[in-house]
C-alpha cells in the first residue's frame, strides 16, 4: 500500500540529492541542474499532498513552479555564458574577484 | 506497487548519478531520464496533466536549453585527481559542503519518520470521484482561472521579463 | 493502473472448448488484445514506412517525368526492403572521438519518439473483433484523456535524437546541422501547440478519440462536421508547422546536401541512418495521422459502416502524405533565415490569432 509517506521520503531524497549537488560541485552549470532537481522534489511533494486531499490546488502550484523555474534556467543559463565569455571558466571559484 | 518502486528507484538513482557525472552532457541525459520517471510518479498520483507538462516544459524545453548551453560552451570537464583515495578526501569549503548535506539529509528523513511513527500511515482517499476529481484538466482550468488568476497573469508578465532578460545577457557584445 | 488489478488472474472463467466464442477470464483477455494492438500498429507503422519510400521515389519520378525504381519486383514495389537490405549490410562507422554512448542512444530517441507518438491516435471505431470479445475495444493503443498533450510532449522529446546526433558525432557539419534543426523544431512547435489548442477549444476535451467523435455526423446533410471547415487556417498552421518538425521541404534545410553534406545524420552509416530515415518518415505519418483525427474527422467517412472506418482514416492519412511529397518535390527550399523569420514573425502571430478567434467563436456562437 503505498501512502502518502512514500512519496515525501522520494522527495525529500531527491531534494537532499539536489542540495548536495550544489554544495559539492564545481561547475557552474551542473549547479543548475542540481537546482532542478531540488524544484523537483518540491513538485513531487505538493502532487502528493494535493492528491492526499484530494484537491487541484497541488496541480496548480506545480504548475507555476514550473513555470517559474523555466525563466530561473533561461535567465541563470544567460548569465553562465555571459560569465564563461569573460573568464572562460566555469568553475564558480573562478569569479572570486569583483573586477570585470 | 511495483510501478511506484521502480520509478522512484530510477528517479532517485539517476539523481545521484547527476551530481557524480564529470562530463555535464551526461549529466542532463541523466537528468532527462530523472525527469520521466517523475513523470511516471505524477501520473502514479492521478495527475496526469502535471505529468505532461513536466514532459513538455521540463524536458522538452528547459533541458534542451540546458543541453544548447553545454554543446556551445563545449563546456571543459572538471579536473578530477587521479587516484581514488584523493578523490575522496573532500578539503575546505567542499567538506562542510558533504557535512551539510548529509545533516539536511539526516534532518528530512527524520521528520518524514516521525509521522510514520506518530500515528496511522496517512492513506490517499481511493474513492472513485476524488481520482477523477483530481485529474480531470477542466477542474484544473476552472481552478486555475478563478482562484489563481492573479498569479497566472503575473506569470505571463515573469516570462516576459526572463525572456529579455535572457536575451540581452546572452547577446555578444560588439562595442567592446 | 488500478490498485485491484492482478495480474496474472486469480479467478474468472476459462473456456475449455476454443471453438466456442465466449469470452473468456477477462484480465489475460484484455492484457492480450493490447498486446496485439501494440503489435499491430508497430507493424503497420514499418510497412507505412516502406510505402513511403516507394511512393516518394515514384511520385517524385512522376513530377520529374521519368520513371522511378521498376526493377526491383513487379513495377518496382520491392525497392524499399532492397533499401533496407542494403543499409543493414554496410559498414557501421564511428567517428573517433565521437562519445559511444550517445552516438548509439539519439537515433534510438529518434525512432522511439516517432512511434511513440501513435500510442493515442485512434484509426478506428470501437470494435468487437466480430464478437470474439465481451465488450468493445477502441482501436487505438492508449486512450488518455489528455492525448493531445503526449502528442505535443513526444514531439518535443524528439528534438534530442537530432541534437545528441550532432553532438556525438563530432564534426562541424553535424554540429551546425544539428543546431539549425534543433532551433528549427523548437521554433515551430509554438505554432503547433496552439494550433492544437484552438482545436481543443472547439472539442473541449483533451482525449483524440473524444474529438474524432465529436466530428461524426453531417450539418444540413452533407458537409460532413469536420474541424477543418470550422477550422481552415488552423489546419493550414498545423500542417506548416508539422512539416518544419519533421524537418521536411520545403523547411528541410539543415539536411540540405548541397550545403551541410546531410546535416545531424552525416556521420551515421547503416542500421543507425536507418534509424533516423524509418523516424523522419514516420514522423511524417504521425503527423499526418493527428492532423487527419483533429481535422479532417478521422475515421469517420459516409457510405461505410463504423467498423470499416479504419479505410477512410487510411485514405485520408495517404492524401495528406502525398501532400508532404508533393510539396518536397515542386517547392523550393526555405534559406534558414528565411525559415526562422516565418515561423517567428508570420506563422506565431497567426496561429495566437487563430486561437482568439477560435475562443470567441465558441463563447459567442456556442458552436
Amino acid at each position: 500500500m503505498i501512502t502518502l509517506n512514500h512519496y515525501l521520503i522520494v522527495s525529500a531524497i531527491l531534494f537532499a540529492t539536489g542540495t548536495a549537488g550544489v554544495f559539492l560541485r564545481r561547475n557552474v552549470i551542473t549547479m543548475l541542474l542540481s537546482i532542478e532537481i531540488m524544484l523537483n522534489a518540491a513538485n513531487l511533494a505538493l502532487v502528493a499532498f494535493g492528491r492526499y486531499y484530494g484537491r487541484v490546488d497541488g496541480q496548480i502550484v506545480v504548475f507555476f513552479v514550473v513555470t517559474v523555474a523555466a525563466a530561473e534556467a533561461a535567465v541563470g543559463l544567460a548569465l553562465v555564458i555571459s560569465l564563461f565569455r569573460h573568464r572562460e571558466s566555469l568553475d564558480p571559484d573562478a569569479f572570486t574577484r569583483l573586477r570585470w | 506497487m511495483l510501478f511506484f518502486y521502480a520509478l522512484a528507484a530510477a528517479a532517485v538513482v539517476t539523481s545521484l548519478l547527476v551530481i557524480g557525472q564529470r562530463n555535464p552532457m551526461h549529466s542532463v541525459m541523466l537528468l532527462i531520464a530523472s525527469f520521466g520517471a517523475l513523470a511516471g510518479l505524477y501520473v502514479l498520483l492521478d495527475a496526469p496533466f502535471v505529468a505532461v507538462i513536466q514532459i513538455i516544459i521540463y524536458t522538452g524545453a528547459i533541458l534542451v536549453l540546458f543541453l544548447f548551453v553545454v554543446m556551445l560552451l563545449n563546456a571543459p570537464r572538471e579536473d578530477v585527481p587521479e587516484d581514488a583515495a584523493r578523490r575522496l578526501r573532500l578539503h575546505g569549503p567542499r567538506r562542510v559542503g558533504a557535512v551539510l548535506a548529509a545533516v539536511l539529509a539526516v534532518e528530512l528523513g527524520w521528520a518524514v519518520w516521525a509521522t510514520f511513527r506518530a500515528g496511522a500511515a496517512p492513506a490517499f482517499e481511493q474513492g472513485e470521484g476524488v481520482a477523477q476529481a483530481v485529474s480531470s484538466v477542466r477542474r484544473i482550468g476552472q481552478v486555475l482561472f478563478t482562484e489563481y488568476a492573479f498569479a497566472f497573469e503575473v506569470t505571463s508578465l515573469l516570462i516576459i521579463v526572463a525572456m529579455i532578460g535572457a536575451v540581452i545577457l546572452a547577446k555578444r557584445r560588439t562595442d567592446g | 493502473m488500478r490498485a485491484g488489478a492482478r495480474f496474472p488472474p486469480t479467478g474468472g472463467s476459462c473456456t475449455t472448448d476454443s471453438r466456442v466464442t465466449v469470452p473468456i477470464s477477462d484480465v489475460s483477455i484484455t492484457v492480450l488484445v493490447q498486446l496485439g494492438l501494440v503489435f499491430f500498429v508497430f507493424v503497420m507503422l514499418l510497412l507505412s514506412a516502406a510505402a513511403m519510400v516507394y511512393a516518394e521515389r515514384k511520385l517524385a519520378a512522376a513530377f520529374q517525368q521519368r520513371y522511378g525504381p521498376n526493377r526491383v519486383g513487379p513495377r518496382g514495389l520491392l525497392q524499399p526492403f532492397a533499401d533496407v537490405l542494403k543499409l543493414i549490410f554496410k559498414e557501421a562507422l564511428r567517428p573517433a572521438g565521437a562519445d559511444r554512448v550517445l552516438f548509439i542512444i539519439a537515433p534510438i530517441i529518434s525512432a522511439a519518439c516517432a512511434f511513440a507518438a501513435f500510442a493515442v491516435i485512434p484509426f478506428g471505431a470501437e470494435t468487437t473483433l466480430f464478437g470474439l470479445l465481451a465488450e468493445p475495444i477502441k482501436l487505438q493503443v492508449a486512450d488518455v484523456n489528455v492525448a493531445i498533450l503526449v502528442i505535443f510532449a513526444i514531439a518535443s522529446m524528439s528534438v534530442y535524437g537530432i541534437v545528441l546526433a550532432g553532438w556525438a558525432s563530432n564534426s562541424k557539419y553535424s554540429l551546425l546541422g544539428a543546431l539549425r534543426s534543433a532551433s528549427q523544431m523548437i521554433s515551430y512547435e509554438i505554432s503547433y501547440g496552439l494550433a492544437l489548442a484552438a482545436v481543443l477549444i472547439l472539442a473541449g476535451s483533451l482525449s483524440v478519440a473524444e474529438i474524432v467523435d465529436a466530428q461524426a455526423g453531417y450539418w444540413w446533410g452533407f458537409l460532413p462536421r469536420w474541424f477543418v471547415f470550422l477550422q481552415p487556417l488552423g489546419f493550414l498552421i498545423y500542417m506548416t508547422a508539422g512539416v518544419a518538425e519533421t524537418n521536411r521541404a520545403p523547411f528541410d534545410f539543415p539536411e540540405a546536401e548541397q550545403e551541410l553534406v546531410a546535416g545531424y545524420h552525416t556521420e551515421y552509416s547503416s542500421t543507425a541512418f536507418m534509424m533516423f530515415f524509418l523516424a523522419e518518415y514516420i514522423n511524417m505519418v504521425t503527423v499526418s495521422a493527428v492532423a487527419t483525427s483533429l481535422f479532417l474527422g478521422g475515421w469517420n467517412g459516409p457510405f461505410l459502416p463504423p467498423w470499416l472506418g479504419w479505410i477512410w482514416f487510411l485514405l485520408k492519412v495517404s492524401v495528406l502524405l502525398f501532400i508532404y511529397i508533393w510539396m518536397r518535390w515542386t517547392l523550393p527550399r526555405y534559406r534558414y533565415d528565411q525559415l526562422m523569420h516565418f515561423g517567428w514573425k508570420i506563422l506565431l502571430p497567426a496561429a495566437v490569432v487563430n486561437l482568439i478567434v477560435a475562443a470567441a467563436m465558441v463563447v459567442y456562437l456556442g458552436a
